[in-house]
């Protein structure tokens, strides 16, 4: 069994960090987190816990690592957060260093390993306490704090600058206008039915998306509008690091920018962490009981256009695909059988990985672990041997993947492991094969 | 007498334009705009080949652009549009461009009596705010949240006055941030600002202001509070100069600070939207007594009633009233007009406007595709494919109806007591 001592990764973040802290500053902020935030339901999780193991083999790292005990959820929860309850925060400075390159790197907050906790506890949430004393004591990946830096200054993650989001969509408006002269991109349309948001990587580096969700927009007739202002962004990386005061920034500019233009629901694009700081996270800090405006997934969404046949497929995607299904809205959601139905709606054969559904395997790079960037890279290809192996007896070229974190993350393992397969989302699938009406 | 009495007020229904069908030659129409005076009905539309102009009414301003977006008309009724022209930017002004054309123009706003206009502007990369036309001449490698003085002679704006390398996330919690007046920036450099405001008289700004990673609070022209607070939201000024409120968060809960003091304990699970009435007597803002429990209060006292959402807070003109929006999961909206709920639900709706006396009470509402206006709490007796927000005379006596029905867009002049 290794132990994380063992395998500690210099990051300018948790170093400096580390190096301001003091045994008393820990245990202060420890007892207030855990007295003012936390509450019950950690003690409760902490309390019950049998150290059964069950919850080993649900966690790709733990399978990735042969078995490694180290890597295990429990074993994750007992070296961190269940440590600084049993030790009411009177640790070491560099214990905490261990303990977030833990919650921020070998847990991807996925929660698999509560379908197989007997008592259903949920790692994740765990996990995420730990995060947020570590980003109460200063002690953060540097990578990830700097995009949620990014989402404070900007309100999205990738410093996108209030004119080139607009200029972004316009440019990609021109663009879709060679292939459809009429197609429109409408910024800011009161009343419109709905609000189409993107996350920040969108206008900074895969317009195409934006080009290829308006274009089947305008092919389905959707009545839908883009905000010009922040709020855009829905996605949320303050809520990975622990900064739940951002989040609740964020979910509040995101929500109220879709309530001010009065539209009727939100559809987002195909990211799945996004739906997690919406539907449970962020919208809960703010007060809400649910979603203050609903929030459909482009799963749903395009589950909706196809069975209403707005969208039409005179061809389906030639050659067998595999589906990855993201967490965050398979376990998250129950997203599974629509993912599914608009897989076969589009491709001719499916070829399921084992395990699936909600029984899938994280991409590793969820949670925010790809965030915490190059130095923890090897992290998440070591920590997910299991999903390489998974992707690779599929047999397949093409993996269905609706979720942009999990296109990073397959992108790299598939590089690391040499699988030679290639992530599509279901947008560009679509925009590919629909039917596109002449001079539309 | 003031610029809505000179309006046609006489009772009765005018057809402003006959069809909204695209005029001949027009490749497509954009969504319809009203004019505050219901006299002029605008939309942007393409006229050839990566040519667009705006109609109004039946008419088509003689310029035209290689883009044109965010058609809205100021409140004195001069009609704007962000525009491109040789690739470069401007606002145009009924149909005139205003200023240099820039790299860049967005966000136009307006003061409430429309007598000035602010965009942001960038110029080589680099970031200001333009008032009248005239953008700072000190600018900035970022600048945004921008606000316009009520009196419209001054501009205010987030900047990032020191650079940053890539992932420099230490140098970013040293404070990269300052609050730009008129282009001059505060001394003071801040981990994160937000929404400056004016106070009325426009000599003074408040930002929210993130002092340290973990420590927010209020700066007025560049002081913070003593205070500091785990997180803050947008300040407001007292309209007689007493001070500065904003909701602030301690220990988990809001209450609402007055120059970095409670004047309403921490005991909400959320608190936003503070207004003051036109004296500063009262204080008002959207509160939530419990988890998903939103409702209004007025001086720390919350109406009766609570709701899953409360949206678009709006006082009469002196402040004694206040109306909100309710809905659930952004379905079966409500309006509540002093804690009392109006009769029926709908699928949208719009801010309440008060009467300038503040006796009477007016919003659109949207259900089944269908718009209605309602006057304190009844509908008149047409509903419309599409309906703007009502106007009060000034005397408040009639209410003016704008909308579009039959492919028309219609201007109602109604007796409130008729509703």
């Amino acid at each position: 069994m290794s132990q994380i001592a063992d395998r500690l990764i210099d990051d300018p973040g948790l170093a400096a960090g580390v190096a301001s802290l003091t045994p008393e500053r820990i245990e202060e902020v420890v007892t207030r987190v855990l007295k003012g935030e936390a509450g019950a339901k950690l003690k409760a999780y902490q309390e019950t816990c049998m150290r059964c193991g069950l919850c080993a083999q649900a966690c790709h790292y733990y399978v990735s690592h042969d078995s490694d005990p180290s890597y295990s959820p429990v074993s994750k929860t007992t070296e961190t957060i269940y440590e600084l309850i049993n030790k009411k925060g009177r640790v070491e400075p560099s214990r905490i260093y261990e303990m977030a390159q833990i919650a921020y790197t070998e847990c991807n907050l996925c929660k698999r390993c509560a379908h197989y906790c007997p008592i259903g506890i949920d790692t994740g949430y765990a996990m995420s306490m730990m995060r947020r004393i570590c980003y109460q004591l200063d002690v953060v990946p540097q990578y990830i704090r700097d995009t949620s830096h990014s989402h404070a200054a900007t309100m999205n993650q990738m410093w996108v600058k209030d004119d080139e989001w607009i200029d972004s969509l316009q440019w990609q408006e021109d663009e879709a206008r060679d292939e459809f002269p009429n197609l429109r991109i409408p910024l800011d349309k009161e009343g419109a039915e709905i609000y189409y948001s993107v996350i920040g990587p969108e206008p900074k580096f895969r317009t195409q998306l934006i080009y290829q969700a308006a274009a089947i927009m305008h092919v389905a007739g959707v009545d839908f509008t883009m905000p010009s202002t922040p709020g855009w962004d829905n996605s949320d990386m303050s809520m990975f690091v622990g900064d739940f005061e951002n989040m609740g920034r964020l979910k509040r500019s995101h929500f109220e920018s879709a309530q001010k233009l009065r539209v009727k629901k939100i559809v987002m694009g195909e990211c799945g962490h996004a739906f997690r700081s919406i539907y449970d996270m962020g919208n809960r800090w703010l007060g809400y009981a649910d979603m203050p405006v609903p929030v459909v997934h482009a799963v749903e969404f395009f589950w909706e256009l196809l069975t209403e046949g707005r969208i039409k497929i005179p061809k389906k995607l030639e050659g067998p695909v595999t589906i990855q299904d993201p967490c965050n809205i398979i376990r998250g959601r129950g997203l599974m059988d629509k993912l599914r139905e608009v897989t076969s709606m589009l491709c001719e054969e499916t070829v399921e990985m084992v395990p699936n559904r909600e029984h899938n395997y994280c991409c590793c790079a969820g949670g925010g672990v790809i965030n915490c960037g190059p130095p923890f890279k090897n992290v998440r290809m070591t920590g997910n041997k299991a999903k390489a192996d998974q992707l690779a007896a599929t047999g397949v070229h093409t993996i269905v993947c609706p979720c942009h974190n999990c296109h990073g993350g397959l992108d790299d393992i598939i590089g690391y492991y040499e699988l030679g397969m290639h992530p599509r989302f279901l947008g560009d699938i679509i925009y590919e094969i629909m039917e596109k009406p002449e001079g539309m | 007498m003031g610029r809505i009495s000179s309006w046609d007020w006489e009772v009765g229904r005018k057809k402003v334009v006959d069809s909204l069908s695209p005029l001949q030659d027009h490749e497509w129409q954009e969504e319809p705009y009203v004019s505050p005076d219901g006299e002029t009905l605008a939309a942007i539309v393409k006229v050839g080949d990566g040519e667009f102009s705006v109609r109004t009414n039946d008419e088509v301003w003689e310029s035209t652009f290689e883009k044109l977006w965010f058609l809205r008309y100021s409140p004195d009724g001069r009609l704007t549009a962000l525009c491109q022209q040789d690739m470069e930017w401007s606002l145009a002004i009924d149909g005139e461009p205003w200023g240099d054309f820039a790299e860049y123009v967005w966000e136009t706003k307006f003061t409430r009596d429309g007598s000035s206009i602010a965009a942001m502007t960038k110029i080589d990369n680099k970031y200001s705010v333009a008032l009248n036309g005239t953008p700072w001449e000190t600018v900035y490698e970022n600048a945004n949240q921008y606000a316009l003085s009520p009196d419209g002679k001054r501009t205010a704006a987030v900047v990032q006055v020191i650079s940053l390398g890539q992932a420099d996330v230490e140098g970013y919690k040293k404070g990269v941030f300052s609050v730009a007046v008129d282009g001059e920036p505060w001394d003071g450099r801040y981990v994160n600002l937000f929404t400056p405001t004016f106070s009325p008289d426009g000599a003074r700004v408040a930002a929210q202001a993130r002092l340290t990673s973990y420590d927010y609070t209020i700066a007025v022209d560049d002081r913070p509070w003593q205070k500091t607070f785990q997180q803050v939201w947008e300040p407001v000024f007292h309209p007689k100069g007493a001070g500065v409120a904003a909701p602030v968060r301690s220990g988990g809960k809001w209450g609402v600070a007055l120059d970095g003091q409670f004047i309403w304990n921490p005991r909400y699970v959320q608190c936003l939207g503070l207004q003051y009435s036109a004296s500063g007597e009262k204080l008002w803002g959207v509160v939530a007594t419990g988890f998903g429990k939103f409702t209004v209060a007025c001086d720390n006292v919350p109406w009766d009633a609570t709701f899953p959402i409360v949206t678009d807070l709006v006082l009469s003109p002196d402040g004694s009233r206040a109306a909100a929006l309710t809905s659930e999961y952004n379905r079966n909206f409500r309006i509540v007009v002093d804690g009392r709920v109006w009769p029926g639900t709908s699928d949208m709706a719009w801010p309440v406007v008060f009467s300038p006396d503040g006796a009477n009470a007016a919003a659109v509402t949207e259900k089944g595709g269908r718009f209605h206006v309602l006057v304190n709490g009844k509908a008149y007796e047409q509903s419309f494919d599409r309906a703007f927000s009502p106007v009060f005379s000034e005397d408040g006596s009639k209410v003016l109806i704008r909308a579009i029905e039959n492919n028309s867009c219609v201007r109602i002049v109604a007796d409130v007591a008729r509703f």
